[in-house]
């Protein structure tokens, strides 16, 4: 697997991590090395077997339909990095 | 002296009135900070530890039953959150999080009395197997090689947490394990690590790394202590979804069983290239051990453990990087500052996340994306089955299996950090039991020639930690391992 | 009715699909315990869960599986026994998780049908998945502001077939699915709060032709949005193909203002959702019993409702239709029926409730006289106490008041006469003083009959009963 510095920023932008112009090529070569490394699992016959998504037989468990929670907007505040009264506060997003 | 009591030992302590649970939690604190050259703990929690011990001697001194971990100091991996405590993950990004929750297991540790004294050094965000790619720098492994005298790696994700009860500063602490961030800490460290049944312990309040395979667990100085710490930390948790729910057997009393009569499997896949002498032989010492107490050696087969790490490092990247899009500097953490929110997005997690998280996000963001999905991550998850099902097939056969935990003793500081997939390779053989959800102990079995622990582990059925335990606890006694590090000596 | 769009040289045909977002009625939010109310101060129905914050877990609400289970049930869909949620990987403000918990490849329902008139429209699938929480754009000059309150509410993704033929079959649609939803009870329905919103794919082509490149217009929040904007919108994509341009695949808006669609400016292929299944959640299971549970708690459905209003109540097309356009007006209705004549009380609830309501701007829910209480009141007038106009006095003080009515009719005094002994009497009394007029009638001015009835009207205020009056003053004319 090789990756080009195109792939990469494709990846970056859509994980929204900033990377500089410099490190995409040895980036590109450090993640296309892994991924190289992990296509040996392209040695192992898998047809006919279902992906496993989860561990453990039991059910998806529910919850009855009552409130019994919120009503603490200072605790969901509490770590805001920046908020307008009870809001929490961004730069402005042009839509 | 209360360096070397452990959980149960302090138990029969305070029950004989021998000291009281405020001079041993002062005591143990203390030692905390005669131990920082280690960079094993981040936050000291002495109030709340404290104030726990005080209650137990009050419960104590009122004659009130005790409670299973009355007074007793445990350091937490500062992946639990801790209400009013700061909880970082060992990242730039959550320096300063405080949570205003508690997560389920600590609280269950805090209802059974223990006195939690600290918060510990980990990987970032769990990802790592050397603890040094904290954002608070490495954590030091207590143990030194005779030869070089070189400062050791003590591995990872829960570094801190089995360097502390390693350096006998804490008898007991809480880890993580994804992938072996309990057991492969465990065997560089020299103490006993647990990895229980994938939903045994409540994830609930864990910062997640990997939803699917991220689970909680013990690191002790004894199968015993393990043993009792685990069944404080269990039982179903009604918010985790993935919480299992089966009845919390009494651990403890599972042990002095022995081994007779149980079967272990030895699978021959396991006797990789390059595996040291050393570690061979302690292995085959193992199953001496075991066969010599009564149990029968079985030689078996797991056909696909090749191919359990690259699946791991597909699965496990892949549910990160969807876990921590939620690290975005817009409700809690680091923010960078911006003018536009989509340049506050990419600095912020430029910023806030270190070189190894950032690698395994974009590997995960990668392996997830259009045109890819099935050819990495679909792939991953049959061969994930595969591995589950080689483990179904063992254990009609064999109630347990013995191998080594890590592949080398602790390495040097430092090492591996420009080459992540020989750091990957730690994993090596804790990542399969991982990928199955199986219960799996590391116990220190030996010391290398340079006079570095060795560890072997044990990998059970699903919540079978029983069977698991018992045939630890007789390889503990075999093995009679009680050394100390350099650090304490 | 479809509708053809003519253009330069010749008639091009719509073809749109619509994807309903359907809040689900329950207390709590899809995964929490936080609370779904409408209009509460910013952030205080927030949970830690609803917050991502670190490490925090989803919990599905049974409530909210049942409620699309119901809604599937509902338009004849398929409930799938194995269904799965995933993630949607994506980034912005009021998103916390960078994820919307959704179903992707295995949604609860798959099929079904919705029939608008003159077509039987078909339904894709339905699938559960968190709502989003509000962006706040312009209260303050240079940030966005976040309130999550909505964040994590259930919502029901309901995804037609492009079948529909015009701007007001589209329309049509969403009237019959709105109404469909409120009468299952599993969506109140209400487009201005934000409870139902809609996304329409519009596509143009030659009649019979190849489904063309479609656009997507998102979060209409009225039928008539909805109406206009597919009209603009259809018009738009000729004009560009007949002046030899191409219809790209975007996403655009709507502006009500100027009855236009914009283009976005995020562009969606610029979105990769990387959707995988979640590991904090399981499989969603659901077995006979469970549904067959919620299939025995449902209410008799419309079409069956108007049927049997039809054939076992003997009700005209037109007021069965009308009587089940709603659950709560056929509610009302059986309840103000039961054990009287169906078609008297169609009468009233169909003319004079609905069209008092209609006038007031005002649901049945609201009606001030409860249906047990229209039901007396038609009691009344069949066994004769009241007349029809007396009845319509009597219906106009119970609105005023919210008194029952024979309350009302004895306090006022309304009760008709029906006495013939006391009606004779002024019968006689009347023919008596008015002997001129009685033998002109006796010599075929007949017609005279409605003088006679007045006075008699008259001398009662009104309260005798005018059946009774004409039959006596005919007895005695002809006799």
């Amino acid at each position: 697997m090789v990756l080009n510095r195109v792939t990469v920023g494709r990846i970056a932008a859509l994980a929204r991590i900033d990377i500089a112009e410099e490190e995409a090529d040895a980036l590109a070569a450090e993640l296309g090395a892994i991924l190289g490394w992990v296509e040996t699992l392209n040695e192992v016959d898998t047809d006919d077997i279902a992906p496993m998504t989860s561990v453990g037989g039991h059910s998806l468990p529910w919850r009855a339909d009552e409130v019994d929670d919120g009503g603490y907007p200072d605790r969901i505040l509490s770590n805001a990095p920046d908020a307008a009264g009870a809001f929490f506060a961004v730069p402005k997003v042009v839509e | 002296m209360m360096r070397r009591l452990g959980v149960a030992d302090i138990r029969a302590g305070l029950a004989s009135r021998k000291f009281s649970a405020v001079e041993l939690v002062q005591d143990r604190l203390a030692a905390l900070e005669d131990a920082e050259a280690l960079n094993a703990a981040v936050t000291l929690m002495p109030e709340r530890a404290l104030e726990a011990a005080r209650v137990a001697d009050r419960r104590r001194a009122a004659g009130e039953p005790a409670l299973p971990l009355d007074g007793v100091p445990v350091a937490v991996k500062d992946l639990f959150c801790t209400e009013g405590v700061r909880t970082t993950a060992s990242s730039a990004m959550l320096e300063g999080f405080v949570p205003p929750y508690e997560s389920t297991v600590t609280a269950n540790l805090i209802a059974a009395g223990a006195a939690l004294t600290a918060k510990t050094n980990l990987d970032e965000f769990a990802m790592g197997s050397s603890t040094a790619t904290s954002y608070f720098g490495p954590a030091v492994n207590p143990w030194k090689a005779r030869g070089d005298g070189r400062p050791r790696a003590p591995g990872g994700s829960s570094g801190g947490s089995a360097a502390l009860v390693a350096a006998s500063v804490v008898p007991a602490a809480l880890g993580t394990d994804t992938g072996g961030s309990i057991r492969q800490p465990a065997a560089f460290c020299g103490v006993v690590g647990l990895k229980p049944t994938y939903g045994r312990c409540s994830r609930w309040g864990i910062v997640a790394f990997a939803s699917s395979l991220d689970q909680a667990g013990p690191i002790t100085r004894s199968v015993r202590d393990a043993a009792i710490l685990l069944a404080a930390m269990s039982g179903h948790d009604p918010r985790d979804s993935t919480s299992a729910r089966q009845p919390v057997p009494d651990f403890e009393a599972a042990l002095g069983g022995g081994v007779r009569g149980l079967r272990i499997g030895v699978p021959l896949e396991y006797r990789v290239d390059g595996m040291p002498d050393e570690l061979d032989a302690l292995w085959r010492a193992g199953a001496g051990w075991l066969k010599e107490a009564g149990a029968e050696i079985v030689d078996i087969s797991l056909p696909h453990t090749h191919y359990a790490l690259p699946a791991y490092y597909i699965v496990a990247p892949a549910e990160a990087s969807s876990n921590l899009a939620r690290y975005d500097g817009v409700r809690y953490g680091l923010r960078a500052s911006a003018d536009a929110i989509e340049e506050q997005y990419a600095r912020t997690r430029r910023t806030g996340f270190g070189a190894e998280v950032r690698r395994r996000v974009l590997i995960g963001t990668y392996v997830l994306s259009a045109g890819y999905y099935d050819a990495y991550y679909t792939k991953a998850q049959r061969v994930r089955r595969l591995i589950a099902r080689d483990f179904e097939q063992a254990f009609g056969k064999v109630d347990a299996v013995l191998t080594p935990t890590a592949p080398t003793a602790a390495f040097p500081l430092g090492e591996k950090m420009d080459d992540p997939i020989a750091m990957y390779l730690n994993d090596v053989f804790t990542v399969p039991a991982s990928l199955a959800g199986l219960p799996a102990v590391s116990l220190p079995a030996g010391l290398d020639g340079e006079g570095l622990p060795l560890g072997l582990h044990l990998i059970g059925r699903p919540f079978d930690e029983e069977t698991v335990l018992r045939a630890a606890e007789a390889l503990e006694a075999a093995a009679g391992f009680d050394a100390e590090p350099e650090f304490v000596r | 009715m479809s509708a053809l769009i003519e253009g330069r040289d010749g008639a091009w045909e719509y073809a749109i699909g619509l994807e309903v977002h359907a809040q689900v009625a329950s207390a709590a939010k899809l995964f929490s315990g936080a609370p779904t109310a409408f209009g509460a101060e910013p952030n205080t129905q927030v949970s830690l869960v609803d917050a991502a914050m670190p490490g925090m877990l989803p919990v599905i609400n049974r409530v909210c599986v049942e409620q699309a289970v119901r809604t599937g049930l509902g338009f004849g869909g398929a409930i799938a026994r194995h269904s799965v949620f995933d993630r949607k990987n994506y980034f912005y403000p009021d998103l916390p998780q960078g994820y919307q918990i959704s179903q992707y490849s295995d949604p609860v329902v798959v099929g079904g049908t919705v029939e608008i008139p003159g077509r039987t429209v078909q339904i894709t699938r339905l699938h559960l998945e968190q709502d989003a929480g509000k962006s706040v754009h312009d209260r303050d000059p240079d940030r966005t502001l976040i309130d999550l309150n909505r964040a994590g509410v259930a919502l029901m993704e309901i995804v037609s077939e492009p079948d529909l033929r015009s701007p007001e079959e589209a329309a049509d649609f969403l009237t019959r699915l709105r109404a469909l939803l409120r009468w299952l009870g599993t969506c109140d329905g209400n487009m201005q709060e934000g409870s139902l919103r809609c996304d329409a794919n519009v596509s143009v082509r030659r009649p019979g032709a190849e489904l063309g490149t479609r656009t997507e217009i998102k979060n209409l929040n009225s039928i008539r949005f909805l109406r206009e904007a597919i009209e603009y919108e259809g018009r738009r994509q000729v004009e560009v193909i007949e002046s030899g341009g191409e219809v790209v695949q975007e996403t655009r808006l709507f502006d009500p203002d100027r009855g236009e669609t914009r283009a976005m400016r995020t562009k969606e292929d610029a979105h990769d959702y990387r959707y995988f299944p979640d590991p904090d959640l399981l499989p969603l299971e659901l077995d006979e019993a469970f549904i067959e549970a919620v299939r025995a708690s449902m209410p008799e459905l419309p079409e069956s409702r108007r049927r049997r209003f039809v054939g076992e109540l003997g009700l005209s097309d037109y007021d069965a239709a009308l009587l089940t356009a709603e659950r709560a007006r056929a509610d009302y209705f059986e309840a103000a029926a039961a054990g009287r004549d169906a078609k008297q009380a169609a009468n009233w609830v169909a003319g004079e409730l609905l069209g008092r309501l209609n006038r007031e701007g005002l649901e049945i829910e609201a009606a001030p006289i409860p249906a047990a209480g229209l039901g007396e009141l038609i009691d009344l007038i069949a066994d004769g106490t009241l007349s029809g106009r007396m009845g319509r006095e009597v219906f106009e003080a119970m609105w005023e008041t919210g008194g029952p009515a024979a309350v009302i009719v004895e306090e006022r005094g309304l009760k008709q006469i029906s006495d013939t002994g006391a009606l004779e009497g002024l019968v006689d009394e009347l023919l008596a003083r008015e002997a001129d007029k009685a033998a002109e009638y006796r010599a075929g001015r007949t017609k005279l009959l409605g003088f006679f009835v007045g006075q008699v009207m008259k001398a009662t205020g009104g309260k005798a009963n005018p059946k009774l009056v004409n039959a006596l003053l005919r007895a005695r004319l002809e006799e």
